[in-house]
């Protein structure tokens, strides 16, 4: 195995593990407030949060560039003020990648939460604890198995990310090139063999983790929404 | 004393209702909220607890105001200082029986646990999750778990109506064993008039979201319930002439049969075929 592909699988994993422990901190209060809170505007929230899975992540992708870039309003504040320039960098990607698997980590414990009953929370409550007692004592831990499915799903969808990585890092060995756009590249460089080793790394890496979601879902008996 | 005035718009299965309560709470009574289901009962003791917000109103507990919705005040259910029974119990299934009881308890006010268990008969249990119990472990679990942090007020929502019969008047018992002990003012929401009569020492009746009469349980239940009626309608299959009258057999069309005795003057407007209504009534 070459120092280059070694590189591009643990960049990988890097990127897909990065994204998914920012997903966990970042989604469980999305997932909490979507599950609970009346505010009104609730409903433009859930679709900006689902966006990613209806929209091509060349339009996400696209705006990110644009939003990266110095010539306009933030690019240029992350410039002025950070000395930053996201644009082609891993922390690039990274930022992408979170906003992209959004729905993959907040859709499961939503639909998770709401399927418990109302009484649990409200009960806890009249026990004198906070929300954030009750969140992590009452509500977390009777819904492990869709906590289960959206860090699995996150997991598996970031590693395959490839469409918005492409937009926003293009391919730079180390820094950007990770699997999905190593396949193309290497196809496009007619190298089947290289290619076909990454594929398989993927597809495997998927399988897996796919098999451990069903397998958790059948022995709970607790059917979260995939 | 718990001072209620409040009012809040409802939807119920026969419209818009609106719920409006004006009483006072005795401390340290046991008191039956009762009426038959759907006149916002539940909803008035989830206003209590702080669960569901009334439209507009006042809640008092002793000196501390509650609720005001004319002073913008609405202070939280964990503030309130109060247990609540859930009708489905709402233990937590992640939670041992024992681990339920542990969660509800402050550092201050601690009853044993071990003896609270023991008092309820559910200290066998201290190591099973919730899901592997029975109706009546479940219930004295969740009425342990209520009174665990000792409430100023404790709220029962139905607490026996998953239950039957024998259960049901076995758990009575322990509520007023419990009541007993602790002397903590007690709020029973219930549509069953014998329990009602049996535990609680005041009651508000309630139809369609207003208190139509309270008092005594004792006076007002039995009083009520002597002055139901059964009724049956049928059709007069036979007229038989008896020492002192007439016995007339009137069956319905379920074939149920029901024997009435009639007196000479009645029986001159009664013959065999004419459809009738008989009323009984308990004396």
């Amino acid at each position: 195995m070459d120092a280059e592909f070694l590189q591009t699988v643990l960049l990988t994993l890097k990127l897909a593990v990065s994204t998914t422990l920012i997903l966990i901190i970042v989604g469980l209060p999305i997932a909490w407030f979507l599950a609970y809170s009346h505010f009104k505007l609730k409903p433009v929230i859930e679709a900006l949060v689902s966006m990613p899975l209806v929209l091509p992540p060349t339009v996400l992708g696209y705006y990110f560039l644009i939003a990266y870039s110095p010539r306009y309003f933030f690019g240029e504040w992350l410039v002025r003020v950070f000395n930053v320039r996201l644009a082609f960098t891993f922390e690039g990607i990274l930022i992408a990648s979170v906003v992209f698997g959004l729905p993959f980590m907040i859709q499961p414990l939503q639909s998770g939460l709401r399927s418990l009953p109302e009484s649990l929370r409200e009960a806890s409550h009249t026990l004198g604890k906070s929300e954030i007692v009750t969140f992590f004592r009452v509500l977390l831990p009777n819904i492990k198995p869709s906590l289960i499915t959206a860090i699995a799903l996150t997991f598996a969808h970031s590693i395959g990310e490839f469409g918005i990585v492409l937009m926003v890092g293009g391919n730079m060995p180390g820094i950007t090139r990770v699997a999905s756009v190593a396949i193309y590249d290497e196809v496009q460089s007619l190298n089947y063999a290289t290619a076909n080793n990454y594929a398989l790394i993927l597809f495997a890496t998927s399988f897996v983790l796919l098999t451990v979601i069903y397998s958790i879902n059948k022995k709970r008996n607790t059917w979260t929404a995939l | 004393m718990i001072h209620i005035d409040i009012k809040k718009k409802l939807l119920s299965s026969e419209g818009v209702m609106t719920l409006e309560v004006n009483t006072d709470i005795q401390a340290g009574a046991l008191t039956a909220l009762f009426g038959p289901s759907g006149v916002g009962k539940t909803t008035l003791l989830r206003i209590i607890a702080g669960l569901t917000k009334p439209d507009s109103g006042i809640i008092r507990c002793g000196d501390q105001v509650w609720f005001d919705s004319e002073r913008g005040i609405d202070i939280s259910t964990q503030t309130r200082h109060i247990g609540m029974m859930f009708q489905d119990y709402a233990l937590f299934p992640n939670m041992t029986v024992e681990q339920n009881i542990r969660f509800a308890q402050d550092h201050e006010n601690r009853i044993s646990i071990q003896s609270l268990m023991e008092m309820l008969q559910i200290a066998e249990f201290a190591k099973r999750r919730s899901e592997n119990l029975s109706g009546g472990q479940k219930q004295r679990v969740a009425l342990a778990r209520a009174i665990a942090r000792r409430p100023s007020l404790l709220l029962l929502d139905e607490p026996l109506s998953a239950l039957d019969t024998t259960m049901r008047i076995m758990l009575q018992d322990e509520i007023l064993k419990v009541h007993r002990l602790f002397g903590s003012t007690t709020i029973l929401v219930s549509h069953d008039r014998d329990e009602v009569i049996r535990l609680a020492e005041h009651v508000l009746c309630i139809e369609r979201g207003v208190v139509t009469v309270e008092g005594n349980p004792q006076n007002i239940l039995s009083e009520q319930s002597a002055k139901e009626r059964h009724q049956i309608a049928g059709q007069i299959s036979l007229i038989e002439k008896q020492e002192g009258g007439y016995i007339v057999t009137v069956k319905t069309g379920d074939n149920i049969q029901a024997k009435v005795v009639v007196g000479e003057n009645d029986i001159r407007e009664l013959s065999v075929g004419d459809h009738v209504r008989v009323l009984s009534k308990a004396i």
